[in-house]
């Protein structure tokens, strides 16, 4: 049985819909996208209101989850990693954790094939 | 064929009618019957401009509403709409049964109106202009709903808005506006008229309207405090508003009321100086905010979008005192000047006074129409003078730089200092007392967890993801 894992890629916002297309291109189109609030080693980013400074220390990301076979995460990986780059400071990360199992609610098909 | 004849029948029926009025003297009327029409069509045309002028100036409520709101959290969204409403409802009322009286009714020293509560033995006339003055009653209490946002108990704000309507502002109009011969500003029997030898001249308001509304808005601020997490040991922290898409549109809606503010102001749809005011009035605007843009982008780097739209009404408020009385070249000046009090005005209440003004209500009407009464002294043209030669109603004199020396300018400053004196302390007895016996400012955990909760059990934006703070 072929091991599967998830992929949580944190990216910018505005980054969603160039990530959504490429992965549909490369046959990948099921996800699950997530507004989430979070913030990296900058401690977010200065903003200013009528004329002073402050911190936004959470910033509005995107969340999106992927299952796959472990065979196809490194190309997941790979696509992700290209549509969301900007070269900016807060273009995100992505993680993979091991699934246990998968159970697909209308049929009840499990694991491989229910992905 | 038939066509042609239909055609020709009616043309000869009107060359008719036009040529027995013209030759028939049984159908002329006398010069005097003329004259009698062409008053009455004129009494007629002015009423109909002040509905229209006061139906812009009622508009300029939605219009602090939206600025109001905008510039505060959501959380206080349909608190400050409350306020704001209740405010238009509470002036209908109380201005009909108090306010009107005491500002113009039969003169008591020069200081108050005595009759005329109710609106008792009004007429056509009288119902008019106390429409046109409603609306203006109302305003002072709405810019001090803006100024006290986000934490003032929503009770105290209501008993305060009636005592504005009143008492605040009719006493200090009627010192102003009432016409009486002593009024203690303006009339020719006053005292300090006498000893200065010329009236003071408050078109439509920067001092009646907006100064007494700003400087009442100062004692609500130091009494009620600053918002919780607004000064972080002693340093200002910045809140930002929810939503400028509204502010701005707020903002525009009052310029635009501004039109039956102070064109309306001309009392007379006939007054020759109608489009001089109006022409003034926008001119101000446009220098106040485009200093303001300036300004906040030197200093900071970036154009500040809520800064700038104070700008707009700065200039605004600022021109409303000497819109009738000056020429475009000075209203382009106060504009700028305006600006410049804007920024450097809601800079000091925050870095020195250490006051929380979410909406920069002091520096816009406070400050700046402090500026308006004087620039009044400044560069009034005299009634009479140049383009004014036909003038009726202006500051009487010239100002200080057309050669009118400093009589004008002295009353005007005597006007500012009573605005200060009146508007500040009045307010600050009556808010003392509110705090008193009601209470003046909601408990922290009201304060947190947003008025619209508290104070309304409702969310303005119930199904809103908010960010928790």
């Amino acid at each position: 049985m072929t091991k599967m894992c998830k992929i949580e890629a944190i990216i910018k916002p505005m980054k969603l819909h160039e990530v959504k297309d490429a992965l549909e291109e490369a046959g990948y189109p099921s996800l699950t996208v997530t507004d989430v609030k979070g913030r990296g080693q900058q401690k977010g980013i200065v903003q200013q209101w009528r004329g002073k400074k402050y911190c936004v220390d959470l910033l509005p990301k995107t969340k999106i989850e992927i299952a796959a076979p472990e065979d196809k995460i490194e190309e997941i990986m790979k696509i992700i990693q290209s549509s969301a780059y900007t070269g900016e400071i807060g273009d995100g990360k992505i993680f993979v954790v091991p699934i246990e199992t998968v159970v697909r609610i209308r049929t009840g098909e499990r694991d491989g094939d229910a992905l | 064929m038939v066509k042609k004849m239909e055609r020709l029948k009616k043309l000869s029926i009107v060359t008719f009618v036009l040529l027995i009025a013209l030759v028939s003297p049984a159908l002329a009327v006398t010069s005097d019957q003329n004259a009698a029409s062409i008053e009455e069509i004129k009494t007629t045309l002015t009423f109909m401009w002040l509905l229209l002028a006061s139906g812009l100036v009622f508009f300029m409520h939605a219009g602090f509403s939206l600025v109001e709101t905008g510039l505060t959290r959501s959380k206080n969204t349909a608190n400050i709409l409350m306020k704001n409403f209740m405010t238009v409802v509470l002036g209908i009322l109380v201005y009909w049964a108090v306010g009107w009286g005491i500002m113009y009714g039969a003169d008591a020293a020069g200081i108050i109106g005595t009759n005329q509560f109710f609106l008792a033995g009004a007429d056509n006339a009288t119902w008019n202009s106390w429409f046109f003055q409603m609306v203006f009653a109302a305003t002072g209490a709405t810019i001090v709903s803006g100024a006290m946002a986000e934490r003032t108990n929503f009770k105290a704000y209501l008993v305060y808005c009636v005592m504005m309507v009143a008492v605040i502002y009719p006493i200090y109009g009627h010192w102003v506006w009432s016409g009486a011969d002593m009024a203690l500003l303006s009339g020719a029997g006053s005292p300090i008229v006498k000893a200065i030898g010329v009236a003071s001249h408050d078109f439509a308001g920067s001092g009646v309207v907006h100064s007494i509304g700003g400087y009442s808005a100062l004692a609500g601020v130091i009494l009620v405090g600053a918002r919780i997490g607004r000064f972080k040991n002693g340093k200002p922290v910045p809140i930002p508003g929810h939503n400028l898409t509204i502010t701005f549109l707020g903002t525009l809606i009052l310029a635009l009321g501004w039109l039956g503010f102070n064109g309306g102001s001309t009392l007379n749809a006939n007054d020759p100086y109608m489009n001089l005011v109006v022409v003034n009035t926008f001119l101000a605007a446009a220098a106040g905010a485009l200093t303001v843009m300036i300004i906040t982008w030197i200093k900071t780097g970036k154009p500040d979008p809520s800064l700038t739209a104070n700008g707009l009404l700065g200039g605004l408020v600022a021109v409303t005192a000497p819109c009738g009385s000056i020429s475009n070249w000075a209203a382009l000046v106060i504009g700028l000047v305006a600006g410049i009090i804007i920024y450097v005005g809601v800079m000091f209440n925050e870095n020195k006074l250490k006051l929380d003004d979410p909406v920069g209500a002091i520096a816009v009407h406070g400050y700046c129409g402090s500026w308006g009464l004087i620039s009044v002294g400044l560069f009034s043209i005299g009634i009479g003078n140049g383009i004014l030669a036909d003038a009726t109603y202006a500051a009487a004199v010239p100002g200080l730089f057309y050669g009118g020396g400093i009589s004008l300018l002295l009353i005007q400053l005597i006007s500012v200092l009573v605005t200060m004196v009146w508007g500040f302390g009045i307010s600050y007895i009556i808010f003392k007392i509110l705090d008193a016996v009601i209470g003046l400012r909601v408990s922290e955990e009201e304060e947190i967890i947003g008025l619209d909760i508290s104070e309304h059990g409702i969310r303005a934006y119930p199904e809103y993801l908010m960010r928790e703070d």
